[in-house]
């Protein structure tokens, strides 16, 4: 299968500043991928480069299998930008219907469009009373147009509530499954919910790591750690049975490597009856991103 | 063709809702009521029929407001698409930034056609009322009416790129302003004042001409004034440029605004949202 999009050793700069370093990667048909990084890793600018709102330095870049901005990409590309915004004089329908009209399909789908990210009821209002949800509804509602083959979303959930979110990301299974790929970015790992096939995380413009949840997780390589709370009179007893713990009030906390997990459990339970509770904590997706994000020197 | 009449759609509608359309319909059939009334005592002496003679005057007129309104209408375009937000997505479909542009001319060209053609039908009803041999002035009506339309386009064009320029809404309307006292107030002054310096010298005979034919509203005053049989009811500028062939004013006229849209359009390439 030819890529939908293709990003090859993809520099620019600015003045001095680097804001994107030899980026490369490859999106397949039907493949839901995730960009990550603060603000200011690249990620609206390397969305703009596909989207050919701005020109790039050096390296390759193919938006399927045309050049970025080119007319058939235009075509084939829907964006959705982060804060998405319209004129407040038009309603909702008549903004949709333009965006159809623009893109050469019938206008009489834009109620349907509407409905389908749950705005029936607002379309026939003027987007000047809309909230900053709604609008970005709208803003989902025109990349829905004409099937795209590559829809550009950038932090797509910033303005949904929990319940929106799931649904926008239940839109977006159906449309990966019917072969669109889908671009997205966020500020946050747990914002992607694991919800995406691949994530990529960009640092100050150089993507510094790339695969799903549970290459990261692995490659992080981050510590687990356990908090072990002994039963009260046995608490001097359990701290010199684990030297290596730090003491907190009540309770111990110890770190060990993914690898020694088991062994280390096993040692607490060994403790029996001394011990009362025990909690362990696998890396949060929040430390697996700061992880990866500080790595490239933020 | 269907994206710029889409595009031209939804900026008529944002007109008629932001009330450009009424605002600028009310000014110019204002402003032509009261020529009316203020020109209705001078016929007799002149010898020319009542609607000629309010045509001369709808000429001063719509060489200060038919710009005015178009650049009121158009100081916007870009840079308001720009500070909403709105301009990068629009980018991303398949419309070209001509097309963009050329469907907002469509619209605001319409709606100031639409006021045009109310304020000036305004006006020769009212002559026409009262004077019978004001049949005669149709023709010299029906010039100013298209060449208004000409002006607005050169306008709307100059506006538009004002806004490309600025890219933000404030300085697009300081610069339309500065634009339309630099030429329609200002350029004439000017050159008023260098004809009185040059006392009929070189600068009377060979520049005035061909700076009167630069400045599209000049152009525009001089087709009007030297195509109408009112002439002598008008002073000033078109007095002193008698000597000049209709043609060159017309070329003007029509070059202007093809000038305007084109100045527009590579100032618009040149924005990145």
């Amino acid at each position: 299968m030819t890529p939908t999009l293709t990003l090859q050793c993809l520099t620019k700069t600015y003045g001095s500043q680097r804001a994107l370093s030899e980026v490369s990667l490859t999106v397949a048909p039907g493949e839901r991928v995730a960009l990550l990084g603060h603000n200011g890793a690249g990620k609206s600018t390397m969305m703009k480069i596909i989207l050919g709102l701005i020109p790039y330095d050096s390296g390759e870049l193919l938006v399927t299998g045309a050049a970025p901005g080119s007319p058939a990409a235009r075509r084939q590309v829907a964006y959705l930008p982060e804060n998405a915004a319209f004129h407040p004089a038009l309603t909702g329908l008549e903004q949709i219907r333009h965006y159809l009209a623009l893109r050469g399909e019938n206008s009489a789908l834009g109620i349907g469009l509407l409905e389908r990210v749950g705005l029936g009821p607002a379309a026939k209002r003027r987007i000047g009373t809309y909230s900053k949800g709604m609008r970005q509804r709208v803003g989902l509602a025109q990349a829905l147009i004409g099937k795209p083959q590559l829809l550009v979303l950038d932090e797509p959930t910033g303005g949904l509530d929990p319940v929106s979110r799931r649904d926008f990301y239940e839109l977006l299974d159906g449309l990966a499954a019917e072969g669109a790929s889908i671009l997205l970015s966020s500020h946050a790992l747990t914002e992607v919910e694991a919800r995406t096939d691949r994530i990529l995380i960009l640092s100050g413009g150089v993507l510094v790591a790339e695969g799903s949840l549970g290459d990261l997780r692995r490659s992080a390589a981050l510590p687990v750690s356990f908090q072990v709370t002994p039963q009260r009179e046995a608490l001097a007893e359990v701290a010199l049975a684990l030297p290596e713990a730090t003491a907190t009030g009540e309770t111990l906390t110890l770190s060990c490597d993914q690898n020694d997990k088991l062994r280390l459990l096993a040692r607490i339970t060994e403790l029996g009856s001394k011990v009362a509770d025990i909690d362990v904590h696998p890396p949060s997706l929040e430390d697996i991103y700061s992880h990866f994000s500080k790595r490239a020197g933020q | 063709m269907n994206r710029i009449t889409a595009t031209a759609g939804a900026e008529f509608r944002i007109a008629v809702r932001n009330r450009w359309v009424a605002i600028s319909i009310a000014m110019m059939a204002l402003f032509s009521l009261v020529l009316s009334a203020a020109g209705s005592s001078a016929t007799g002496t002149i010898g020319a029929d009542r609607l000629s003679v309010v045509v001369a005057s709808l000429t001063s007129l719509a060489v200060y407001l038919v710009p005015l309104v178009a650049l009121l209408m158009s100081f916007d375009a870009i840079a308001g698409e720009v500070e909403r937000g709105t301009l990068s997505l629009l980018l991303t479909y398949p419309v070209s930034r001509p097309e963009i542009l050329l469907g907002k001319l469509l619209a605001h060209l319409a709606i100031l056609t639409l006021a045009v053609a109310v304020g000036y039908g305004i006006a020769a009803v009212a002559a026409l009322a009262v004077d019978g041999e004001a049949i005669a002035g149709l023709p010299a009506l029906w010039r100013l009416l298209w060449s208004s339309v000409l002006l607005g386009a050169t306008f709307l064009g100059v506006g538009y790129a004002a806004s490309a320029l600025a890219r933000r809404p404030s300085g697009a309307a300081g610069l339309a302003i500065g634009v339309w006292l630099g030429l329609i107030v200002l350029y004439d002054l000017g050159l008023l004042a260098a004809i009185v310096a040059d006392n009929g010298g070189i600068f009377t005979t060979k520049v005035f001409p061909l700076a009167l034919l630069a400045n599209p509203a000049d152009a525009f005053r001089l087709y009007n004034l030297a195509a109408s049989q009112a002439t002598s009811a008008a002073a000033g500028v078109a007095g002193a440029a008698n000597t000049i062939p209709i043609w060159a004013s017309l070329t003007s006229i029509l070059l202007w605004p093809l000038a305007a849209i084109a100045l527009a359009t590579a100032a618009f390439r040149k924005v990145t949202p």
